[in-house]
């Protein structure tokens, strides 16, 4: 199971990444993988506020519906059109084209209190 | 097991070639094997009918004559024309390629796919009972009426509940009549709530109907017992809760060990409990709701009861309430008159209708039947020995399946195949498919959500001994395939014997074509 090193971890298996000051969300290989294949992604729109914790979106597969959670308060900034048409990216590249939205962070030290990567290891093994 | 053997040719070639005669395909496919049937679209040929009303007197008038213009169609619609004998023909092909409870076991977790007794299909189709319009004035139903009205009474007797509807439709149509229910009951007290717990190893229906009542979902969580988990659930609760839905025993086919401490949480900040009747098959005639604490509770009459799953209807999912909200209930009722006869009767404060006329009644005949031919002591036979196939299932898969939560299980048991999947890459979903191969339905796989792998088997009370001997051998069998064999790859390929193989369901919900014309 694949788990960048460069990367934080939320205990509901989404990923966070920062690039500049905002924060690129996705699902972990592990969450892909226990879902199944991706059918259905629901996003929010571009300037949808977001609370930590709260969610942020829901990911259809043949198995399951599945709540995502926002992994820093902010407010939505760009979101992944080609899942709409390419669900299957999520499974194929879930920390490359199957991301899902970037945030512009209300408090980007929210980052510190997420898991890294051995800690996200820990948790699903 | 050889990978150059194709079971599904049984030696023979693919589809066989078909003469070429004007018009569509002929109305003849083996019923087995690869050959796929026609569509009706197929088999149609330009003005072939089913009916002719040469004989009949009746005069034939053109639509034009009939409809005004402005809502006939522009385009007459594609509908195929095929005659009667093909028609038949077409679906009772159909029918043998089908797998059903009347053909073998159909161990699907939390459906309760029990054998439907023949005798309640007798007494639903007396002329007696069939024949009799709904609007028919009550001097002349009186049958009828004994029938709706001791139904209810039976059903309150085995959920402990003091009044009840037969209206709603099936067990969601229940859901949504209890938390209307719920929603009414507040109301009258001046209450604003807005929120209803669920716990995280609900059916999906609860959320939904949750949503569908106006209400939000707050979940709690299971503790390391399969239980619901206390201390979130204490601090979930408050003044805006509307109340709780359950289903005990829960989706893990578990007993809710701590129900009287949850009853008494929730009632103290004045919410109720809602009971989702899904799982009654195991408290059948041993305990019941009312005495738990719960205030609503709804029955899944083609569950527990035996009336038909269908193709999706029509079911029946009367529910039942506590004294204080009687009023509330749907109408009008059933009623028993002091005199002995019987009438409708609206409650006082009624939520208002929930379906036409007076529900499924043929559905609700047919458990009627059958809670009169089992009795009380009939009906404790049911759950007792639906709770001891479940755990004798469970002790045959110890050992080759995980056991994600390992106690006493009631009517059904919840295995994992996530070790399996770890050594060996078979999974839940490739088990359930070569089991299609070894003649059984396949059990639920997937739910609930809480365990990985799951794989939720509930045998019924129906089943033999034999019978279940049978599905843990094939069960074992495909395990053992998998690890002594290296045969999952072989099992991701299944089912290779069925009319329909393994269907690629991602490509289905992604690319969805609903009907025929969509084909490309």
């Amino acid at each position: 199971m694949n788990v960048p090193d460069d990367l934080r971890y939320t205990s509901d298996h989404e990923w966070a990444a920062t690039e500049g000051g905002r924060v690129r969300v996705g699902i972990t290989d592990f969450a892909q993988d226990a879902l199944g294949d991706v059918v259905f992604v629901q996003l929010p729109d571009t300037g949808t506020t977001l609370e930590k914790g709260g969610p942020l979106g829901e990911v259809e597969s043949t198995k399951s519906v599945s709540q995502i959670y926002a992994p820093v308060s902010g407010t939505v900034v760009e979101v992944n059109t080609g899942l709409a048409d390419a669900p299957e990216q999520v499974n194929a590249e879930p920390y490359g084209s199957g991301w899902l939205v970037v945030i512009e962070p209300s408090d980007l030290s929210q980052l510190d209190g997420l898991l890294d990567a051995a800690g996200y290891r820990a948790a699903t093994a | 097991m050889s990978s150059q053997t194709d079971p599904a040719s049984n030696g023979q070639p693919g589809p066989r070639p078909i003469s070429a005669v004007a018009g569509g395909r002929a109305s003849s496919a083996p019923v087995v094997g690869r050959d796929t049937e026609p569509t009706l679209f197929e088999l149609s040929v330009p003005g072939r009918h089913a009916a002719s009303f040469r004989t009949t007197q009746i005069p034939e008038w053109a639509a034009e004559e009939l409809v005004p213009a402005q809502y006939l169609a522009e385009t007459p619609v594609d509908l195929p024309d095929v005659s009667e004998r093909d028609l038949v023909a077409h679906f009772t092909r159909l029918t043998h390629r089908q797998y059903s409870v009347d053909l073998g076991a159909y161990p699907l977790g939390s459906c309760t796919m029990k054998y439907n007794p023949k005798v309640c299909d007798e007494a639903a189709s007396a002329a007696a009972f069939a024949n009799v319009h709904p609007a028919a004035p009550p001097a002349c139903t009186q049958g009828w009426l004994e029938v709706l009205v001791e139904l209810e009474e039976s059903l309150c007797a085995i959920t402990g509940m003091s009044a009840a509807t037969l209206q709603p439709a099936a067990g969601a149509a229940g859901e949504l009549t209890g938390l209307l229910l719920m929603r009414a009951y507040h109301e009258s007290r001046g209450e604003d709530r807005t929120r209803v717990i669920i716990p995280d190893s609900a059916h999906g229906t609860n959320p939904a109907s949750v949503t569908l009542g106006g209400y939000e979902v707050t979940t709690v969580g299971t503790n390391d017992r399969g239980g619901v988990d206390l201390d979130s659930l204490r601090a979930a609760l408050g003044p805006d809760v509307a109340g709780i839905m359950l289903t005990n025993p829960n989706t893990l086919g578990l007993f809710e060990e701590d129900i009287v401490e949850i009853a008494t949480a929730v009632h103290e900040v004045g919410a109720l409990l809602y009971y989702d009747g899904a799982n009654l098959n195991a408290i059948l005639g041993v305990v019941r709701p009312g005495d738990m604490g719960f205030d609503i509770v709804h029955l899944n009459l083609h569950k527990t009861f035996a009336t038909p799953h269908g193709g999706g209807g029509p079911g029946a999912g009367p529910v039942a309430v506590s004294a204080r909200l009687a009023d509330f209930l749907p109408g009008p009722r059933p009623a028993r008159l002091d005199d002995g006869r019987f009438a409708w009767a609206q409650p006082a404060a009624s939520i208002g209708r929930i379906h036409g006329w007076h529900g499924n009644a043929l559905v609700l005949l047919r458990a009627w039947t059958y809670i009169r031919l089992h009795g009380a002591e009939g009906l404790r036979g049911v759950a007792e020995t639906a709770v001891l196939n479940a755990n004798w299932l469970k002790e045959k898969l110890r050992g080759t399946f995980d056991l994600p939560y390992d106690r006493p299980v009631m009517h059904e048991c919840v295995v994992s195949a996530e070790s399996l999947d770890k050594a060996t890459g078979l999974r839940a979903l490739d088990v359930a498919k070569r089991l299609l191969e070894l003649g059984f339905h396949s059990p639920t796989v997937y739910f609930p959500l809480i365990v990985h792998e799951a794989l939720m088997i509930e045998p019924t009370e129906t089943e033999s001994p034999q019978t279940l001997a049978a599905l843990a051998d094939a069960l074992l069998l495909v395990a053992r395939e998998a690890t002594e064999e290296g045969a999952a790859g072989e099992a991701r390929q299944a089912p290779r014997t069925t009319p329909v193989r393994r269907v690629d369901e991602a490509r289905a919900a992604r690319r969805l074509v609903a009907t025929y014309d969509q084909r490309s």
